[in-house]
Formats: C-alpha cells, structure tokens, sequence
C-alpha cells in the first residue's frame, strides 16, 4: 500500500540544513542492536549521524534536508528490524535532566570538598593528642574554611533554595532545619577558628551536605528514569490516523500531529483517533475503553465520538473537534477539578516529621543556651554548646530515611512493571484498606477472546482462518486461533457484514447471523458479542467476550487475604458485570454507574474513614482515580485517565496491582523503622550535646554512622516479599510487552489509547 | 613542618583536578548513556579498519 506518511511534527529544522529527529526504538537488547541500527543509518545517503542511547533506547538522527525523509528513515528501520516511533521529548524531560546534572554537580563538589576538609581534620583530631602546634592548627582550620565555605554555598543552594521557597510560603520543610544547622555550624566554626578556639565543625557540615545529596540525586534519578520509560511507552503507543487533505487524498499522520478541524477517515476495525463529529458514514462503535459500556452503540452523521472507541462495522468520516468539547468529556473535565480540589491533602511521612521535629529541635538549642546561662557558664560557651546541639541534630539520617527507602521501593515496583507517577504515591499505598475495581480492561483484559468451549475445534479453525481475511475486531480476536496462518485464497470481505469464501469446495461464510443465513437467539442477553460461521450445511455461533485478566482471580484472593475490601464498580450493565464478580469472589459490586455515580461511591467509603486504592482505565474512570486515596491503571488506559493515576502498571497481568501493595507495605513499614532509628540516635546524641561534650570527632561519626545506618536499612527493601509472586513476570530492562509480533500482527483492534488532541 | 607547605596545596591540587576531570566528562556527556558504553567496546569490527591504516 504506497501511502504517504508525514512525520513533519516530529522533526527539528536547523538553520545549517539539516533536520534532527528523536525516535523511540523497540527491541534493542545487545551490543548487535546498536552496531545494526548506527551502522544500517549511516550508511544511507544523506544521513548525518545517528547515536543510539542504549540506557534510553532513543535514537537521535541528523540528516541533510532534502536528501531523505523522516518516513524513510523509519522504513529503513524496519528493514532492519526495528519498530522505530518518533516522538517530540517533553519540555519536562529536558528540566529534569538538567536538575539532574545539577545535583551532580553539587554533590562532585560536597564530595571534594568533604574528603579534603576530612584529610585536614583527622591531621587535627591526632594532632591534638600528639605534637601539633597551636599555629599548625590554626593554618588547618583557615585551610578548612577555605575549602568548606565556597564548597558549601555551591553545593547547599538545592537545600538553601528549597528551604527559602518553604519559608516564602510561610510554612517548613525538612531543608529549613538542614539550612539552619549548615549555616549555624560554618558561622560558628569560622568565629572560632578567628578566636583561636579548638571546636570547627567544617568537616560535619559538608559531609552533611555530601550525603543529603547523596538522597536527593538518587531520587531525582530514579523518578527521571520512571518519566522517561513512560515517554517511550506513550510514543510505542502512538498511532496513525488517516487524513484526507484538501484534495480528499489520503495521508498517513501521526496522531498528535491532528489539530481541530482536520477530516479524518476511519476504517471498520481501526480505533477513533480523536474526538469528533461524524460528518459522513453510520457504523456501530465499540465504546468499551471510554464508558466501560461493552454493547456497542450504533452511529451515524453528526454523532459525538470519543477517542479510543473502536469502528466496528462501517467507514466513518470524522471532524475532529478541540478537547473537551465533547458533552461526556465536558462532564469528566468537570468532575476532574471538583474531585481533584476536594482530594484531602495527605501530608506526607517526611513532612509530617519534619514540622514536629523544627520546633523541637531549635526549642531544645536555644533551652540548651538559656540552662547553660543560668547555670553561671560564660555567654559563649552557651551559645557553642547550643549550636553544638543544632549541629548533631540536622536531620541528616531523617533526611534519608524516607527518600532511600522510597527509592529502593520505585526500584522494586519498576521490576515488577508499576512506574510511579507521584512521588508519594507509595506511602498511600500502604494505608490503603479497600480496593475498587472498574470490570472493562482493569479485571478483564482489554482485547476480546474466543470462548470456544462449546465450538468444534476442526469448525473453529475453518472459521478462524476465514476471519484472517477480515479487518473486523471480532474476526481479528477470532483470527488469533487459527492456527494456519495462511488465509483462505478468493475470500471476498462484504463490508459491515462478513466474509465468505469457498473452502474444499464449499461455500463458507463468517459474519453477522443474518449474512451466514441463520437466526440470531438470545445474543442480547448474554455478556459475550457473537459471530456466526456457515459452512457446507454446518452452521456455529461463536463467542467472544472478554476475558479475565489470566491472574485476576489469584490476585484478588491473595489481595482480600491480605485483608483488604474488594470492590467492583462498573459502568457496564449488570448482567456483564455480576459473573465476573462471582467468578473473582468479589460480594460488593455495582453496575451501569455514571463517572458523577463512581465518585459518590469512593466518597461514601472515604467519609467512612476508609482509604481506597482505585484500579480504572476508562474514561468514565478518571474522575474516580482522582477522587480516590491513591490510584493505579493499566498501560491500555485512556491519555486522560493515565495523567490521574498515580501510578501505571504494564502487561496482562494483574498481579502488579498486588505486587504495588505489597512493596508499599513494606517500604512503609521500613520508613518507620528509619524514623525509630532516628529517634534512638537523637536520643543517645542530644543528651552529650546539651552536656557539651561534643567534639568534632563525635559530631562527625555521630552523623555519618546514623545515615549509614538508616541506609542499610532502606536497602532491607530489595529482599523478596512471601506470597506476593503471583505469576511474577520479570520486566527486562526496557523491553516492551507490546513488541510481541502477536501484539503487531493485531493491528489497529488493539484498543490503544489516544492522546486527546489539545 | 615545612614540608606542609608544598605537601597540602599538592593534595588540594589533586582533589582540584579529579573534581575538574569529573565536571568535564559530566559536561561531555559520558554518563548519558551508561549502558551503552559497556556494550560499545564488545563489537571488534573496529580492529580490522586500525590495522589497514597502519
């Protein structure tokens, strides 16, 4: 099929002439790979240069404009053997990488400056015991300043920033109390080493900063990776939409290159690009992935459709409209803010520490001075050992405590194909108590498949043959069980009706009953769409519904095991949502629910004092994800419903959904532990403080063995979790569960979700 | 002691070169794509070409 395809929006023109694009690849694995696909570019003429990061799996290209095109540098891949897909990096993706590279930097220069503040202040701690002159000492101490201060004020400004944000806006965070001690700790020691005095704290203040950075690069990098593997899934998921131009030509585009006002042309089998109106053609569509309704709703000009709906029967023509401009899209949007203002703000573990622990800790300092006075030592000594306190309580273990252990666990999830899309998102996974299922595409899986119980197998697979010849989604499903991949020669598809071709001899048809000649009994009260094969006298009514995810019912139990409220909740009729409940022992469910019906029921539970963790993909559900404590979908999800869930889990299965609570679990329970070490720690440390018997020498193992400590811990979080391995399937690196032939060969019936166009 | 004066601008001058070196590969971006760099060296087809030149 020779058919135009423009990547236009894709690519970056330099002034130089040459043109710069990015590409997502699927199925890069070795060192070959890299080899095959620099070496397949470069080699085409015109190619500038193409580098292919591995730890990305993006490939850049320069070409000379004119002398190739994007199409067919993505063609050339293909003859390779990769699936190449263009995609414009997010502005977000580039600030964060930038951040990044930042924290990088202040932690290269905490870490210099740390280990040669260290080499002069191990020559005074044994100096002092042996023969080291006092002028020695001082030379090392203003050495010491030299290097900490610069140091400092370079490698603090993320924690000097963070804090004067927090106090801008009136409230405090963890980097308040840090800043404070830093500060306090470099003053001091700077008056002391003028006074001659003994007593620097440089070495502790910047190792402080150096393992502070430590945790905050190590989270940073770990949500930057989460961001990027989730850039590649959406552009891997990328489809095209067939434009008609001026002229009424067609043209292949991707589709977030469509803008409002463009027609485009949508085949029986494909999936609605975009929201619009129906300007020509009547069809029935399959709205499964937008309302979570399975019948299918027949459509004909001037009809409102959704993106992500699949075209079963006719051709369509379609304006697309801006977003949002759609009544059920309206209706969400509105429901989004209302749910997304009332969401009560969950205060976070570390912040909630935090804002107990700034009081009490300066409280304690500045109780520390004032008993000291009282106590008849000199004003100086007072001040010292109350800076002292400040010094050996900067939170530096409490600074890590949480942040290790939450990276540790985003680790963990992502091995287990959960990426994380908030932050805090696996402390509220912990505290979840009930768990609310939506039925289409979150317990079942979101393709069709054949029942084929009461069905001859030798039947099934003439018909399932037959159907290779047709674009109809449920042919495609039923396609998927031949077993000969060859299809039938001479088979003529009849569009919106089915396909008939002659096999051994005989005249054999697939499609709607009335085309195969035969009755159509009792379809509408069952759960499952038919399709009825004639052939040679013989005639079938074949099944398809859809499925249960395979693991669904294994996670469910181990999930109410576990203690947790199952519940379903579905905008599908009843009759379709109450056998798959029974099935997965689920007693609470509800059918036919409107989005505005969904929340209500999530805000009941939450008045109820109830946590609820919402497991949705529809469109019909975003609301519902938003309104709820804490939410997961899968990587199938609607564009729009993706952005509200908090976290995306990938593949068929739904043990991930088990999996995410499980880590969390621990990872909370882990974090606790932290802050109990940290107590201990204060506990043990701030009574030599206040006597004022810290010296350097403490100060600096005091702090360094704690973060140590609280380190070791947060580790504990890679060990394996009992009776969370339901059918753990191992993610590989970045492979893609959607580059299984089987997964291309499908097409367009894949029910991908669409970017809506904005 | 004399020999503090030479001896410790020496070592800051090595912990000063090992920061400089670390920030210029930052900035060349040697670490932007850790792994592609351990699996760069494994193909061998480079050595036929050096002997040729040689």
């Amino acid at each position: 099929m020779a058919e135009i395809i423009d990547f236009s929006t894709f690519v970056e023109r330099k002034t130089n002439g040459t043109a710069h694009m990015t590409l997502a690849v699927e199925g890069v694995g070795c060192a070959g790979c890299i080899r095959k696909i620099e070496s397949g570019l470069n080699k085409l003429p015109g190619v500038v240069d193409a580098r292919l990061n591995f730890t990305q799996r993006r490939l850049t290209v320069d070409w000379r404009d004119g002398e190739i095109d994007a199409a067919r540098i993505v063609k050339a891949l293909e003859q390779i053997g990769y699936r190449a897909h263009p995609f414009a990096p997010e502005r977000a993706e580039a600030d964060e990488a930038r951040q990044g590279n930042w924290l990088l930097k202040c932690l290269a220069v905490a870490g210099f400056a740390a280990m040669n503040v260290m080499l002069l202040s191990i020559s005074v701690w044994s100096g002092s015991v042996s023969d080291m002159t006092p002028e020695t000492r001082d030379l090392f101490h203003w050495l010491s300043a030299l290097i900490a201060l610069p140091a400092a004020a370079y490698a603090g400004q993320p924690f000097f920033q963070s804090a004067l944000r927090a106090l801008r806006a009136r409230h405090t965070n963890m980097d308040v109390p840090i800043s404070i001690g830093v500060v306090l700790a470099l003053g001091l020691s700077v008056y002391e080493t003028a006074t001659h005095a003994d007593r620097v704290y440089f070495d502790s203040a910047i190792m402080l900063l150096f393992f502070l950075l430590c945790g905050r690069y190590l989270e940073q990098a770990m949500r930057r990776k989460t961001r990027l593997f989730a850039g590649n899934l959406a552009s891997h998921k990328a489809e095209f939409a067939h434009r008609l131009d001026g002229k009424g030509e067609l043209i292949r585009v991707p589709v977030a290159a469509l803008r409002p006002g463009d027609r485009v042309l949508v085949r029986p089998g494909e999936v609605i690009p975009a929201d619009g109106a129906i300007v020509d053609g009547t069809s029935a569509i399959d709205e499964s992935l937008v309302t979570g309704e399975t019948m299918h709703r027949a459509v004909a000009a001037g009809a409102k459709v959704y993106a992500g709906s699949i075209n079963f029967s006719g051709a369509l023509t379609l304006q697309v409209s801006a977003a949002g401009s759609g009544t059920l899209v309206d209706e969400i949007e509105r429901l989004l803010q209302k749910a997304t203002e009332a969401k009560s703000r969950t205060v976070r573990l570390a912040d909630r520490a935090a804002r107990l622990y700034a009081p009490v800790v300066h409280a304690t300092a500045a109780l520390t001075a004032i008993g000291w006075l009282i106590a008849g030592a000199s004003f100086h000594d007072s001040i010292v050992t109350a800076i002292a306190v400040l010094i050996i309580t900067c939170p530096c273990a409490l600074a890590l405590a949480i942040p290790v252990v939450q990276v540790v666990a985003a680790g963990q999830l992502f091995r287990s194909s959960v990426i994380l899309n908030s932050g805090d998102a696996i402390e509220r996974l912990a505290e979840v108590d009930t768990v609310i299922f939506d039925k289409t595409g979150t317990l079942t899986l979101p393709d069709p498949e054949v029942d084929a119980t009461s069905i001859d197998p030798a039947m099934l697979e003439r018909a399932a043959r037959l159907a290779l010849s047709s674009h109809h989604p449920l042919a495609v499903a039923l396609a998927r069980r031949a077993r000969e991949r060859a299809p039938y020669p001479g088979a003529i598809e009849e569009p919106g009706q089915g396909v008939r071709a002659a096999i051994d001899g005989q005249p054999a048809r697939l499609g709607s009953a009335r085309f195969c000649r035969t009755v159509d009994a009792a379809a509408h009260e069952s759960d499952a769409s038919f399709i009825f094969f004639a052939c040679g006298g013989e005639t079938a009514r074949i099944p398809i519904r859809q499925s249960l995810r395979p693991d669904a019912v294994a996670v469910t139990q181990a999930l109410a095991a576990r203690g947790l409220d199952l519940i379903v909740l579905s905008g599908d009729r009843p009759e379709a949502v109450g056998p798959v409940a029974n099935q997965l022992g689920i007693r609470q469910w509800r059918a036919s629910l409107t989005p505005a019906e969904k929340i209500e029921a999530i805000e009941r539970l939450k008045s109820k004092g109830r946590r609820v963790l919402m497991v949705g993909d529809g469109l019909n559900d975003a609301p519902a994800l938003a309104a709820a404590h804490v939410s997961l979908s899968p990587i199938t999800a609607a564009h729009l419903t993706q952005a509200q869930a908090d976290a995306v889990f990938l593949g068929d299965r739904l043990a991930p959904v088990l999996r995410a609570v499980a880590v969390a679990r621990r990872a909370r329970l882990l974090m606790k532990q932290n802050l109990a070490l940290t107590v201990v720690y204060n506990a043990l440390a701030v009574p030599i403080a206040i006597a004022g018997l810290v010296t350097p020498l403490i100060a600096a193992i005091a702090m360094s063995g704690s973060s140590i400590l609280v380190t070791l811990n947060a580790l504990r979080a890679r060990l394996p979790i009992r009776g969370a391995e339901i059918g753990e399937m191992p993610m590989p690196a970045m492979s893609m569960p959607m580059a299984e032939p089987d997964a291309i060969a499908r097409g367009p019936v894949t029910p991908t979700a669409m970017e809506l166009v904005s | 002691m004399n020999v503090l004066l030479y001896l410790v601008p020496l070592a800051l001058m090595l912990g000063l070169t090992g920061l400089i070196a670390f920030l210029w590969t930052l900035k060349s971006g040697q670490y932007d794509d850790l792994d592609g760099a351990a699996l760069r060296i494994l193909p061998d087809d480079d050595i036929g070409r050096t002997n040729e030149g040689a």
